[in-house]
């Protein structure tokens, strides 16, 4: 990429955290999460003071502290997703379709900067704050976890990046939307994208309690159409797959049923598809009349 | 002759089933200030959007400075302001130069923006928020957006509508100086009067045509020789200046006293309504 691409793509990087400042978007994001996670810490103190009072014999064979934090963890990773999916697509909210009917866009495009630049520096802005953030309120919520029953997951780094490029993926996948459709439009189908995943992720899960290859089938073709779900399920295999004897059996009953390793496969193919959306995304728009 | 800054040759678009340009031939010389005419929907904006590459054709071309409209090199020869534009709120009107100085890959720095807020009269809003401007003050400082990088082109797609007389006069006199620098101008424009006022060429077209081009004076043709005499005021319709002495040899020979001798050229409004024949968008 030359000097001047690079330079073009600093600057409408500066322009969305520059506006994500001035428009308090930032401020707002921070204040909400500063809730979350207080109401984390006061739900994970009470899980783990509480399961502190279970009985010697049951302690024997259930790990109730690893039971506690895995459980409580997993929730707070998937709030962390979700709200990594808020801001990837608030961040990419309008980009293309809902800037070119304000007026916004054509000023910008008309500039030697270029569509194909100015989408991968939108996407680069949107994708690297949104991953940021994925990756500090899950370090927070590992912290406070750790703090308040001294339980940390079985892996540390990984679950986190893979939930990173989860939500980078989603960015891939609002920024798409947004050269098809409008504002509204765009918002509802990314949200509804990423609900359909979990859903599909949550049957999985259900096949794998009762047994059902259908639908075991159903959430594996589904973490493969929508990666950022593959990568979640991931990041929850990875929270407990040390975790063995009777914890880890009780464990896969809970929430982190189905839950499986990434694996290299999935991770090269998060990445191609990323790579493929944004392509897809960068020849719609040059195709986009504005 | 220089060679044209912007060449529009056989250009057509097509929307689905609506033609909104038909094969429209223009050539903008350096320097040159051209007024586009046309009733809404006669595909002036369609054609100024191409010339700047937000839109593709869908036959002829169009080439600025000699490069494909929409090439990298064509786009950092042209400053564009719409017809409908946005700029963001948060941002004051130095920001926005100084964000459109680094897409332009500008080195004029604080003095070129100085510069152009001084020539559009809003130096003393360079820290004002747009969202707290008029919408006068926007489309001046949208003109002064489109200046950014000292462009060879200039597109403006009705830069005036939203401008009190006082802006309008304003950006009269910014487009004057612009000629003086040999800044080619396509301006887009309802203001009919503005137009012939400034412009060296008017083009008008209708329909996706182009149905008229010249000079305002050659558009703008002697319609009528008007003689008051002492019987009243006589009109001869379609009689040119050449004319007028035969017309007034006759008159007085024929005992008439003459007291007043006008050739009358129409106005670009007689020409622009015979040309589009009523037509509205």
């Amino acid at each position: 990429m030359s000097g001047s691409r690079l330079r073009s793509v600093a600057t409408v990087i500066g322009l969305s955290i520059q506006e994500g400042l001035r428009k308090r978007v930032f401020l707002a994001v921070l204040v909400l999460t500063a809730g979350f996670l207080a109401l984390y810490g006061l739900g994970a103190h009470f899980a783990f003071r509480d399961v502190d009072g279970f009985a010697t014999g049951e302690t024997e064979i259930l790990d109730p502290r690893a039971f506690t934090g895995a459980t409580i963890f997993g929730l707070a990773m998937f709030a962390t997703l979700f709200l990594g999916a808020v801001l990837a697509v608030f961040l990419t909210l309008g980009v293309v379709r809902g800037d070119a009917e304000s007026g916004l866009l054509q000023p910008i495009v008309v500039r030697p900067i270029g569509r194909t630049t100015m989408l991968i520096a939108r996407f680069a802005g949107a994708a690297a704050l949104s991953a940021a953030y994925v990756l500090i309120v899950y370090a927070a919520a590992c912290a406070i976890t750790a703090a308040a029953g001294d339980w940390t997951p079985d892996h540390l780094v990984t679950p986190a990046l893979a939930l990173a490029l989860g939500v980078a993926i989603i960015a891939a996948l609002s920024l798409l939307a947004s050269t098809l459709l409008s504002v509204t439009a765009q918002g509802i189908v990314v949200f509804m994208v990423f609900g359909a995943g979990l859903t599909a992720g949550l049957l999985a899960q259900i096949g794998n309690a009762i047994n059902s290859d259908s639908l075991h089938t159903i959430g594996r073709v589904a973490s493969w159409a929508l990666p950022f779900e593959g990568l979640y399920t991931a990041s929850l295999h990875a929270l407990i797959s040390d975790t063995t004897g009777l914890t880890g059996v009780v464990l896969e009953l809970g929430p982190f049923g189905g839950s499986e390793a990434a694996g290299p496969g999935l991770i090269a193919w998060a990445f191609v598809y990323l790579l493929g959306v944004l392509a897809l995304a960068a020849f719609v728009f040059s195709r986009r009349d504005l | 002759m220089a060679a044209p800054v912007l060449a529009v040759k056989e250009l057509s678009k097509r929307y689905g089933k609506q033609q909104a340009l038909a094969g429209v031939d223009l050539a903008v010389e350096p320097g040159q200030l051209v007024g586009l005419l046309g009733p809404n929907g006669a595909g002036k904006s369609t054609l100024t959007k191409i010339a700047c590459g937000l839109v593709r054709p869908s036959g002829g071309g169009v080439e600025v400075l000699g490069r494909p409209a929409g090439s990298p090199e064509a786009r950092a020869a042209l400053g564009y302001l719409a017809e409908l534009f946005r700029f963001p709120g948060w941002c004051t009107a130095d920001e926005l130069l100084r964000l459109h100085q680094r897409l332009a890959g500008s080195a004029g720095g604080e003095a070129e923006r100085r510069e152009l807020l001084d020539l559009v009269e809003l130096g003393a809003a360079a820290d004002k928020r747009i969202e707290a401007m008029s919408k006068g003050m926007q489309q001046r400082l949208g003109v002064a957006q489109a200046l950014v990088g000292s462009p060879r082109l200039l597109l403006l797609d009705e830069p005036t509508s939203a401008l009190d007389p006082v802006g309008r006069r304003i950006v009269r006199e910014l487009l004057e100086e612009l000629r003086r620098r040999d800044v080619a101008v396509l301006l887009n424009s309802h203001l009919l009067s503005e137009v012939e006022l400034i412009c060296d060429h008017v083009a008008i077209i209708a329909g996706g045509r182009l149905i008229k081009a010249g000079t305002p004076v050659e558009l703008a043709g002697p319609a009528a020789v008007e003689v008051e005499t002492g019987s009243g005021v006589r009109t001869f319709e379609g009689a040119t200046r050449e004319d007028a002495p035969r017309i007034v040899a006759e008159l007085v020979a024929a005992g008439e006293r003459v007291y007043r001798v006008e050739v009358r050229h129409s106005s670009l409004e007689d020409v622009y309504l015979e040309a589009v024949g009523g037509q509205t968008g």
